[in-house]
């Protein structure tokens, strides 16, 4: 199962964890499964109609998926999946 | 014969042309016979630097046409008198000597050129720079007139405004409208125990003073609005931004695609960090790798979320050594990539930054690019005032 890395500002949902399994062959897949995990997260990462949040990037391996294939974008095996989220603090 | 009888025959048997006509006929050849010290204090734009001692033996590389124009200075046109003598017995026959030397051409008010040159202290302050072919002395030069400003003299801003500031920049420009606070102390290593309560700007000025006497530093005791972005930006040559707020790194991108300013950006939460540089239509900006901002709650800042004292360390660090590769052009700037660091793990990923093509502010070079107000852009105006 591909990998899943969760920012530090999501990890309160994955029980502090930031690397998690889940299954699926998109990635609109795997956070079906994530939400079935740990419920509350898909929310963080998608609006209310199912789309991607503009302040939040996907990365398949070093790839955004808003320029592969989007939600559609496959994964397979041992595939390292970063959820990026914006982040402001600088000081 | 006294020396002043020998001058006077000198003068008589030599031309002389006055500053006047020097500035008005611009000839080919400019010679400055003064000493090395007195060619760097500023000398006549255009002009060869051939010292006294020298000319002759100097003379035919410089000049190979016995008949060509040649117009002798030095400070005060006695050497350039005798200079124009020797030229003449060497040859030469088109041969002045200007009147009243540089002090008379300073004197009239003309324009002067002053080569940069090292002062012995900076030589030696800047040693190790001095022995890397790929910096040098022409490449100190360059730090040393380079202009950065810095968004936030802060826990990114403190880092890199003191490693920038001793590297010899020459112009560090700080906006920050805040005071220090012993709670900045824990990581914010530009400012001391003993400036609490003292501005930002003020006591980053006051350490790099204390550090680098090398560096001017501009103090922009503000926040950063639509009305003053662009006149704060505009004297600057590369942006560090190290801001704390989503609003400010918003107005910032828009601004410095208006300016086409490269902007060394980086942000930091808990153990994370994220640096990339965006260039102006030439890599992604800021709007291509995030379209729009969180909404309030979506994504807590550092003042309430907490950040390991040494993370704005290394990330700052990091910014601050892509400014000053951005500055000497060198390396493989950090454009198109996004830079990740996770101290937890000690691992540093890279995410490949394309550029948008359907970017709000960036796909259409010379569109114009509305700068939206903070205030504005919290209230949730964001999406009705980008469709500019």
């Amino acid at each position: 199962m591909p990998t899943v890395r969760i920012p530090t500002s999501l990890r309160k949902l994955t029980q502090g964890r930031e690397e998690v399994t889940a299954a699926g062959a998109t990635v609109r897949d795997l956070l079906t499964d994530l939400e079935k995990q740990h419920p509350g997260l898909r929310t963080r990462i998608c609006d209310d109609a199912g789309a991607l949040r503009r302040f939040v990037n996907v990365f398949v391996r070093d790839e955004d998926v808003r320029f592969l294939q989007n939600l559609d974008t496959p994964v397979k095996e041992g595939d390292e999946v970063s959820i990026v989220p914006a982040i402001a603090g600088g000081r | 014969m006294d020396f002043q009888s020998y001058l006077k025959q000198v003068k008589g048997a030599i031309r002389e042309i006055t500053v006047e006509d020097v500035a008005r006929k611009k000839p080919a050849r400019l010679i400055d016979v003064r000493e090395g010290d007195e060619w760097q204090e500023g000398h006549i734009p255009g002009a060869t630097w051939i010292p006294r001692g020298k000319l002759e033996l100097r003379i035919e590389d410089a000049v190979p046409g016995r008949d060509e124009e040649i117009v002798i200075y030095c400070a005060g046109g006695t050497r350039s008198a005798l200079a124009a003598k020797a030229l003449g017995e060497l040859g030469y026959t088109n041969v002045t000597s200007l009147a009243g030397g540089f002090s008379a051409w300073r004197r009239a008010g003309h324009a002067f050129d002053k080569p940069f040159v090292l002062t012995p202290a900076q030589k030696s302050r800047y040693a190790r720079h001095l022995m890397l072919n790929e910096v040098g002395e022409k490449g100190q030069e360059k730090l040393l007139k380079a202009k950065v400003l810095l968004i936030g003299a802060g826990g990114l801003g403190a880092p890199s405004g003191l490693y920038l500031a001793a590297a010899g920049v020459g112009t560090m420009g700080f906006v920050d409208d805040d005071v220090v606070d012993e709670s900045n102390l824990q990581r914010q290593v530009i400012h001391s125990t003993k400036r609490v309560g003292v501005p930002k700007v003020e006591s980053a000025a006051q350490t790099i003073a204390d550090l680098n006497p090398d560096v001017k530093v501009v103090q922009h005791p503000v926040r950063l609005t639509s009305e003053n972005v662009l006149d704060i930006l505009a004297g600057y040559d590369v942006i560090v931004d190290g801001t704390d707020n989503f609003p400010t790194r918003y107005l910032l991108n828009d601004a410095s695609l208006i300016l086409r300013k490269p902007v060394v950006n980086a942000s930091i939460f808990s153990f994370e960090g994220q640096v990339t540089i965006f260039r102006p239509f030439e890599g992604p900006c800021y709007r291509c790798l995030y379209p729009e901002p969180p909404p309030p709650g979506m994504a807590p800042s550092c003042n309430e979320a907490g950040v390991l004292g040494v993370l704005p360390g290394v990330v700052g660090l990091i910014q601050a050594t892509e400014a000053v590769k951005l500055i000497l052009g060198i390396g493989k700037p950090l454009v198109g990539r996004l830079l990740q660091y996770d101290a937890l793990n000690m691992k540093f990923r890279e995410f490949k930054l394309p550029r948008d093509p359907k970017c709000v502010v960036c796909s259409e070079p010379g569109k114009k690019i509305e700068l939206i107000d903070y205030e504005q852009f919290c209230s949730g105006n964001f999406g009705a005032a980008s469709a500019h």
